[in-house]
């Protein structure tokens, strides 16, 4: 090798004439639109910005964000998780169950409710990678059984677990903000981490990006993936215990739909459903987003039911944005 | 040009894709029935000139007037109601239909959307009278060579009733044989008035097949000429700018004595590989050699751990391995550089480094987390040894030219020193320049006690880079070649086996 070429090692720079093309859009128009919402909302609503109104957003943020935030690993990873809202509500049975018939305690009970959200999310890796199921009918098919093992153990019936104490974890707080969304917060950095400096976060990109180069250098693709599944089915459950501590009482339907709701708040963010990019801060300021459209309506007074068409919209036009910003770049 | 009647006109073409001119100010007129080939580097702007002509992409700058009316394509539909389509190098068929619904995709015919099948097939019988191709009509897209792909695209050119085609490469996933067939098959499209407008790399096809050849550099128009006034060294020159000789960087005799690095015995892979045994020595550069289709990926894969050979042996410096997956072989400094960059080589939007360390993260990590700092220092280092020219080493690898994306992919695989490394088609779609540099590089590499088994399709390459080769046909080893007898013609010969159905030319 004769005349070695110079190559800068900067962070790569916005090239002006880049500027303001669809993937640009595509890349910060969760940004944009964020703080567009932000301030109109903070100028037509003067019960918006307030230090309350700003808590109690978060906190109802909180299950929804954290889900998003495991989710957002499996969509980098390349796959798709449907199951959450099924392994969430299961978490919780399972929580108030052995609160209930054991003696492990009112915490024991809750990281226990936890950790079952974690073994679905295992048990959804492995039916992707070993049992090489589609992601999208794995997750569905994994949600069916969760959803009917719930009912088994419950009989169909409430399960409410009476003690004041129990609801420290979805109410209590510190500085004047609910536990959730600490919890939320530590979740959201330690997958965030994973993602930015981690080997394990390298591997995600590659094995979404494209899984064959991945494994042809070396990556284990079927077992990157099942991790980003655990971190999933994990997030479920610790939302699934946040949801139940609020309320006391838990039902094995009781989350369904937040799935849909994660799945709108990664997709929001700008993590693309093809697998290889994305962040966990999109995904967190999606979440944020599509809470804002709720909160919205209820300040402004305007009839609730038109959030629904507002925020699908706005959900099919974040897509077809994604595949513009990918038609340009190949 | 001469007294001919202009197809289609660029006047002041311009076209951008993100920070990359990929056309600047071309102006080009291409004369009705003569075969117009684009030539240049990889980067030059050749591929996006026909794609603007087939309504793939639209210039940012400047008109395209077809026929004397200006044209603004939107897509290719739009170019193909003027009659114009393209040919790419990878075909874009409906894999799970037939060739005949293939051929008639999106031009079926029939009253109020019901396929009349009859005629359907009258007319394909037709094409085939008149092309002189012939393909049976119900067999399935995918269980078709690439060749036969091809062909099903040309029929579907002549289907439609084309008058400009545009092809892509077209002969850079073809044998040799295939290559004739199909630029007696462009001559036959020429005859019948069609205008064909030729992208390659291959400047000896080019000028045997074109009336005209126009060379690019860097997005810009260097000269058209009638090809009969130009000749390789010419075009080359054009293309660089700058006068290059096609050689070979010199060989360097493998040391006497020098130890086995690799050794395979009984090899196989049904139905792909039979019975393979080979030694490569320290420093010692070996050829695969052999047609597409003869096994020669399959038994780097195999030994790669990409593919489960069902049987054999593999033993690293005296060792015995069992190597059962890319991780097991990368621990064991067996590498690879596979046959297709883009599809098993590189995470197209990641960033350079990101690609080159991704084999050997565990290096710049510690615990799991990445150094960022080491991990951009060791990738700089590898980065400017293997000499890729880039903005910057976190531009995403989508950005960069065919060479330089190939480079990336030995980078990455010298962060740590490998003992056997395994080149597929190391120069596939890479510019004269670049393949000069990688030669060098594999070069280097044996140089320094790596025993490199160089797969290629080119026997130019592989006979000036090897000091041995082998020839596969049919999944077997079939010859052994060492410098005495090295020579295209015994390569050929043993390639297609004498006497058998492919013909020597």
């Amino acid at each position: 090798m004769t005349a070695t070429q110079e190559v800068t090692l900067e962070r790569r720079e916005l090239d002006p004439a880049r500027f303001l093309n669809v993937a640009v859009v595509r890349d910060y128009g969760v940004v944009v639109a964020f703080v567009g919402l932000f301030i109109t909302l903070s100028v037509s609503s003067s019960a918006f910005l307030t230090w309350a109104n700003m808590k109690n957003l978060a906190f109802q943020t909180a299950p929804v964000g954290i889900i998003a935030v495991g989710g957002t690993l499996v969509f980098i990873g390349g796959g798709f998780d449907l199951s959450v809202g099924a392994i969430s509500g299961f978490s919780a049975i399972l929580s108030g169950k052995i609160f209930l018939h054991t003696g492990v305690g009112l915490w024991g009970s809750l990281v226990l409710g936890a950790l079952v959200g974690l073994g679905c999310g295992i048990g959804n890796g492995l039916l992707v990678t070993l049992g090489r199921v589609n992601a999208f009918i794995a997750t569905l098919a994994t949600s069916i059984v969760i959803y009917g093992f719930a009912q088994v153990i419950t009989g169909g019936n409430l399960v409410s677990v009476q003690a004041e104490r129990f609801s420290t974890l979805g109410l209590g707080t510190a500085w004047g903000i609910n536990y959730p969304v600490f919890v939320w917060l530590a979740f959201a950095l330690v997958c965030g981490f994973l993602l930015w400096r981690t080997v394990l976060g390298r591997y995600i990109y590659a094995a979404g990006g494209n899984a064959e180069a991945a494994r042809l250098s070396g990556v284990r693709v079927g077992t990157i993936r099942a991790t980003t599944f655990a971190f999933s089915g994990l997030a479920a459950g610790i939302a699934g215990v946040i949801l139940f501590s609020e309320v006391q009482t838990a039902q094995w339907n009781a989350n369904s739909g937040i799935e849909f709701d994660a799945i709108t708040a990664i997709v929001l963010g700008g993590t693309s459903l093809l697998g290889g990019e994305g962040a966990v801060w999109r995904s967190v300021l999606g979440a944020f987003f599509l809470q804002m459209i709720g909160n919205g309506f209820d300040l402004l007074g305007t009839t609730p039911q038109w959030q629904y068409v507002i925020k699908g919209g706005i959900l099919a036009a974040a897509v077809s944005l994604d595949a513009w910003a990918r038609r340009r770049r190949t | 040009m001469t007294g001919r009647d202009v197809h289609v006109e660029l006047r002041r073409v311009s076209k951008r894709f993100g920070g990359v001119q990929a056309l600047s100010q071309v102006d080009l007129r291409i004369a009705r029935g003569c075969v117009h080939a684009l030539v240049g580097e990889n980067g030059a702007g050749k591929s996006t000139l026909g794609k603007i002509l087939a309504g793939v992409h639209r210039p940012d700058e400047g008109e395209l007037v077809v026929n004397g009316r200006v044209a603004d394509y939107r897509s290719p539909r739009d170019a193909l109601a003027d009659g114009i389509t393209i040919i790419t190098q990878e075909p874009t068929l409906v894999p799970h239909r037939s060739v005949l619904e293939n051929v008639f995709l999106g031009v079926e015919g029939g009253l109020a959307g019901v396929v009349d099948q009859r005629a359907l097939v009258r007319r394909y019988w037709a094409l085939v009278e008149e092309t002189g191709i012939e393909l049976p009509p119900r067999r399935l897209a995918r269980a078709l060579r690439v060749a036969d792909q091809q062909k099903v695209e040309i029929l579907r050119a002549v289907a439609r009733n084309t008058r400009l085609v545009v092809m892509d490469e077209p002969t850079s996933a073809l044998t040799k044989d295939e290559s004739e067939r199909l630029f007696a098959l462009t001559r036959r499209l020429r005859e019948r008035g069609t205008t064909i407008v030729y992208v390659s790399h291959m400047l000896g096809e080019v000028l045997a097949l074109a009336d005209e050849v126009t060379v690019l550099r860097d997005g810009r128009l260097v000269r058209t000429a009638p090809a009969a006034e130009e000749t390789p060294e010419r075009l080359v020159a054009a293309m660089l700018g700058r006068r290059l000789e096609l050689t070979f960087p010199e060989k360097r005799p493998v040391p006497p004595g020098a130890p086995a690095v690799l050794a395979v015995r009984g090899l196989a892979r049904a139905p792909a590989v039979e019975d393979v045994s080979f030694e490569i020595r320290a420093g010692e550069i070996l050829g695969l050699a052999g047609l597409i289709g003869s096994g020669r990926s399959e038994v780097a894969r195999a030994i790669f751990g990409a593919d489960r050979p069902q049987q054999g042996e593999i033993e690293v410096e005296g060792r015995r391995v069992r190597l059962r997956s890319p991780r097991e072989a990368i621990d064991h400094g067996v590498v690879m550089l596979p046959e297709d960059r883009k599809s098993q080589g590189l995470l197209m939007l990641r960033s350079i480094v990101d690609n080159v360390t991704l084999p050997h993260l565990h290096r710049v990590s510690r615990l799991g987390v990445l150094s960022l700092r080491s991990e951009r220092r060791r990738a700089g280092e590898l980065i400017a040894r293997v000499d890729v020219r880039a903005r910057s080493a976190s531009a995403p690898v989508s950005t960069l030219s065919g060479g330089n994306q190939q480079k990336v992919l030995f980078a990455k695989w010298l962060l740590r020193r490998p003992r056997v490394f395994i080149a597929d088609e190391p120069t596939r779609g890479v510019d004269v320049g670049a393949k000069r540099a990688i030669y060098e590089l594999i070069r280097s590499l044996a140089a320094e006690g790596i025993g490199v088994l160089l797969i290629s399709s080119e026997h130019e390459e592989i006979l000036g880079l090897a000091h041995r080769v082998l020839v596969m046909r049919g999944g077997r080893i079939v010859a052994e070649l060492d410098e005495q007898t090295m020579s295209e013609d015994a390569l050929l010969h043993a390639a297609f086996a004498t006497g058998g159905e492919a013909r020597v030319a």
